[in-house]
């Protein structure tokens, strides 16, 4: 018992010091999962020499975390899997602002903020999936149109605790105003089959068994049930394409500004924003790329072109709160 | 003064361990103070209501459904013989193995309407789809979090029942009770420490809990600290709602030490384990389809479904770095249960030792931790370890001593005490119920052979309480295993475990991937939880005569 506590102990101590970063070596806090990034950056110290320590987490935890840490972090860059909590990390001010001729070529205007603080690397459309036994593509049109009434009883979604749904109503505060947005929020709680669901392949699932026609998902999600089980009766449809177009949102990176190696750390960015290394990043996981140069995987290019909106993302971040609050009213769960 | 530090000796350690557990949730409580007005109006006009009783129905249910399993089990199995009470007995302790929120998707893939139970009903019997329950739904929350939890309560009180001895149930018997009577008015009263400390466990746990109810969508109290922060960007109103936490523990905790005042639970009588009574007939059957079928749909259906999962997903995601995974899992548990086991071990001994109402208090606020949802614990610790190391470097610079970076944050050593704070109620319940066994006439005893001092603890006590010990290492060892939002944020680089990695996979709606890293979780909790169920057996009572 005794050797064995000493044996502990002796390991834990040899642990237990603080991983020192080297100077060839950056670390990137990471909300987008290990197995969407590893490859990426291994590539990246492959061909530059800089080593890419990363530990993931949920955004907002990494952000407190930096947020204690202050200057001691050991955070070079911070990347998440939406623009709201880029958006935030902003407005705590450990983001710094960066300028980079080369991410001003690569990456369109409304996929970064407008201070150049944050940037995006992939872009994300959240859109309608729908039961193509049950509905005719016709019948769609915006995501508005699924509060109406003859949706009644047909429509599934994804729990409005979800970022990507308090990005996508906030940006319809943006663009349709603080009330249409409540009654089209409403619209969609009357319209349920069933309680949202905890995940976006599940309100799939569900409607591919039938138990609602329609629901709003975001693409890759659809992409990758597919892939899994091709014969599902399944159909992707670009709403809203007569006015604003589909809702997007991007996994991007910000730069810390407590990190001591700034200028590698926006060397690093600039290079997963240029060709390669977007193809990789946005295929990864069956997004877009950012860089509007480079075409999506073939799978993604089969649900053929759509119109994107084009309302600066930081708009999103900025009216979370607002569109939080505006579902608990609505009693969108 | 040094006669007044012995006297005061156990409260002195009990109120610092106190105060180490409460640092985290003081620091959350220091930022707290300045939530945001109008947040906080929106939260108890739209928010607050619906989870209250979410949350009061969700504890409810758990609580008595968890209570009627453990209890039932335990009784069945300590104080009958019946066909498989040898393998239930031990068994039946497997689901704790099941983190709570596998469990939950488990269930709600296999019962939801896309999933293999209804599709089956709709294809070859559709007139009975409509009748299905919603197991995304309070019910279905509460069935699943009491299957996984359950053998918390059966735990402790069968080791309730078994070290009560066979003389209080005889005399009982021999003053003509029955069966039934000695249950109700002995046998039960006579476990209540057990009973209680499982169904506190129960309670804590379900109220701290967020993987589970998140995957039914079910909004309970945690769910709307998460809401504050995540969705509102309010880490102070988040850390006020997680006070609130605090504080209903802490009255649980003050209830029950209220109804356990001036009551002793240890007996003078012989410690022959109690003879189990043989069950025929109809009651034989009984017993062996109860603990089967629990053991059924506790254990053996979700062990299933992840194997089926695995086979499915094993060519994607297995690879060399499980082992990476696996030896962390390990290490990780086996640092965080030495801290808490050293602390639990010390906390119930000044508890003994001091018997007055402020060591007491001071030994219930250490263990509150277990009902904080872990990340908010988690900013608590690393707000409180950022302002020491401030304090720290700021000593050091005026020394004109140049540090190389943070001390203590990002290290490995903030892990540890974390899942102590966290977890150390998991540790301290069995310790201090068999503390509870001990008669003070032991150290009467004692004494005259001259024995005291540390002679007393390490020769006399420890081994009295080695047991208790060893039930609690294990339960903190499989709780550290499963555990991850502390780990997901405190972990150095490099230090992922298994729960990690099915965070990962599942936050990405990747079930089947998720199987392998939960296979493999649960196997590595079986070994110690397999490990519980042979102490015990092969030894007699270590309880002594009075």
């Amino acid at each position: 018992m005794k050797k064995t506590i000493a044996a502990l102990m002796i390991l834990f101590v040899f642990f237990s010091g603080r991983a020192m970063a080297s100077p060839e070596e950056l670390v990137v806090y990471s909300a987008r999962k290990e197995h969407l990034i590893k490859d990426l950056f291994e590539k990246y110290e492959k061909e530059q020499g800089v080593k890419i320590t990363y530990i993931t987490g949920k955004a907002p935890v990494l952000l407190q975390r930096i947020l204690s840490e202050g200057e001691n972090t050991a955070a070079d860059i911070l990347l998440t899997v939406d623009a709201g909590n880029l958006w935030h990390a902003a407005e705590k001010e450990i983001l710094v602002p960066v300028a980079s001729p080369v991410l001003d070529r690569n990456i369109p205007d409304h996929y970064k903020d407008p201070d150049n603080r944050w940037f995006g690397l992939s872009v994300r459309a959240r859109t309608i999936v729908y039961n193509t036994d049950r509905v005719k593509k016709e019948a769609l049109d915006t995501y508005e149109a699924l509060a109406g009434e003859d949706w009644k009883g047909r429509l599934l979604l994804r729990t409005s605790k979800k970022v990507y749904n308090q990005s996508l109503v906030a940006m319809f505060i943006e663009t349709l105003g603080e009330d249409k947005t409540r009654s089209m929020v409403s619209g969609w709680v009357t319209n349920l089959a069933a309680p949202p669901y905890s995940s976006d392949t599940k309100v799939m699932e569900a409607i591919a068994a039938g138990q609602g026609d329609a629901g709003i998902v975001n693409t890759y999600y659809y992409g990758r049930l597919m892939k899994e089980n091709p014969d599902l009766p399944l159909g992707i449809f670009w709403a809203d394409q007569s006015a604003n177009g589909v809702h997007v949102n991007v996994s991007g990176a910000g730069i810390v500004k407590y990190s001591r190696k700034v200028d590698q750390a926006v060397r690093f960015l600039e290079w997963l924003s240029e060709k390669d290394a977007q193809k990789i990043f946005a295929d990864a996981n069956m997004e877009f790329p950012v860089n509007q140069t480079v075409l999506p995987h073939e799978d993604v290019q089969k649900w053929g072109p759509f119109k994107a909106s084009t309302v600066n993302l930081a708009r999103a971040g900025e009216l979370q709160a607002r569109a939080v609050r505006l579902m608990d009213i609505e009693g969108y769960k | 003064m040094i006669s007044s530090i012995r006297s005061q000796g156990g409260f002195i350690v009990s109120a610092g361990i106190a105060v180490i557990t409460l640092a985290p949730v003081v620091f959350i409580l220091a930022s707290g103070m300045n939530a945001d007005p109008e947040i906080w109006s929106h939260l108890q006009q739209h928010v607050l209501p619906a989870l209250l009783k979410n949350t009061a129905v969700l504890v409810a249910g758990v609580v008595s459904i968890t209570a009627a399993l453990g209890v039932s089990l335990a009784w069945l199995t300590s104080f009958y013989e019946f066909r498989g009470r040898r393998l239930f007995e031990k068994w039946l302790i497997f689901p704790l193995a099941i983190p709570t929120y596998v469990m939950a998707f488990i269930y709600t893939g296999l019962l939801d309407y896309s999933g293999p139970v209804q599709t089956f009903v709709r294809t070859y019997a559709p007139d009975l789809a409509g009748a299905f329950p919603e197991i995304r739904s309070g019910g279905g929350a509460i069935m699943v979090i009491s299957l996984a939890i359950f053998p918390y309560v059966f735990l402790m009180a069968s080791s309730g029942f078994r070290s009560m001895g066979r003389s209080m149930v005889e005399a009982s018997q021999s003053l003509g009770c029955g069966r039934l009577m000695t249950l109700f008015r002995v046998t039960l009263p006579m476990a209540r420490p057990w009973i209680f400390g499982g169904l506190i466990l129960v309670f804590m746990e379900t109220l701290a809990d967020f993987g589970a109810v998140s995957v039914f969508n079910y909004d309970t109290f945690t769910t709307g600290i998460y809401k504050a922060w995540y969705g509102l960007f309010s880490v102070n109103a988040a850390a006020q709602l997680a006070s609130i936490l605090v504080v209903i523990v802490l009255v649980i905790f003050a209830a029950e030490s209220w109804m356990r005042r001036k009551q002793k639970f240890f007996n003078r009588g012989g410690h022959q384990p109690v003879q189990r009574k043989r069950l025929n007939g109809p009651g034989h059957f009984l017993a062996s389809t109860f603990c089967g079928t629990v053991f059924l749909v506790s254990f053996v259906i979700p062990a299933v479904q992840l194997l089926f999962w695995t086979v499915k997903a094993f060519a994607v995601e297995f690879g060399t770095h499980y082992i990476r995974l696996v030896a962390s899992t390990f290490f990780l548990g086996l640092m965080g249960t030495a801290v808490t086991l050293a602390v639990a071990v010390i906390l119930s001994y000044s508890g003994r030792r001091m018997t007055d109402l402020k060591t007491g208090m001071a030994a219930k606020l250490s263990l509150s931790g277990y009902a904080l949802p872990g990340t908010v614990l988690a900013v608590g610790m690393v707000h409180g370890v950022a302002w020491l190391d401030n304090r720290i470097s700021g000593t050091m610079d005026l020394l004109g001593v140049q540090l190389p970076g943070t001390l203590l944050q990002g290290s490995l050593l903030l892990l540890p005490l974390c899942y102590m704070i966290r977890f150390l109620t998991v540790g301290y319940n069995p310790v201090f119920s068999h503390m509870t066994r001990l008669a003070p006439s032991i150290d009467e005893a004692a004494r005259l052979m001259k024995v005291t001092g540390a002679a007393l603890v390490s020769k006399i006590h420890l081994p009295l309480i080695r047991r208790g010990m060893v039930t609690g290492g294990i339960l903190v060892l499989v709780e550290i295993f499963k555990e991850m939002p502390v780990t997901l944020m405190l972990r150095p680089f490099g230090w992922d475990t298994l729960a990690v990695k099915i965070y990962e996979l599942t936050s990405e709606g990747e079930w089947e991937r998720a199987a392998l890293p939960a296979v493999t979780l649960v196997l590595a909790g079986m070994i110690p939880v397999a490990f519980l169920t042979f102490i015990g057996r092969n030894k007699t009572q270590d309880v002594p005569e009075g």
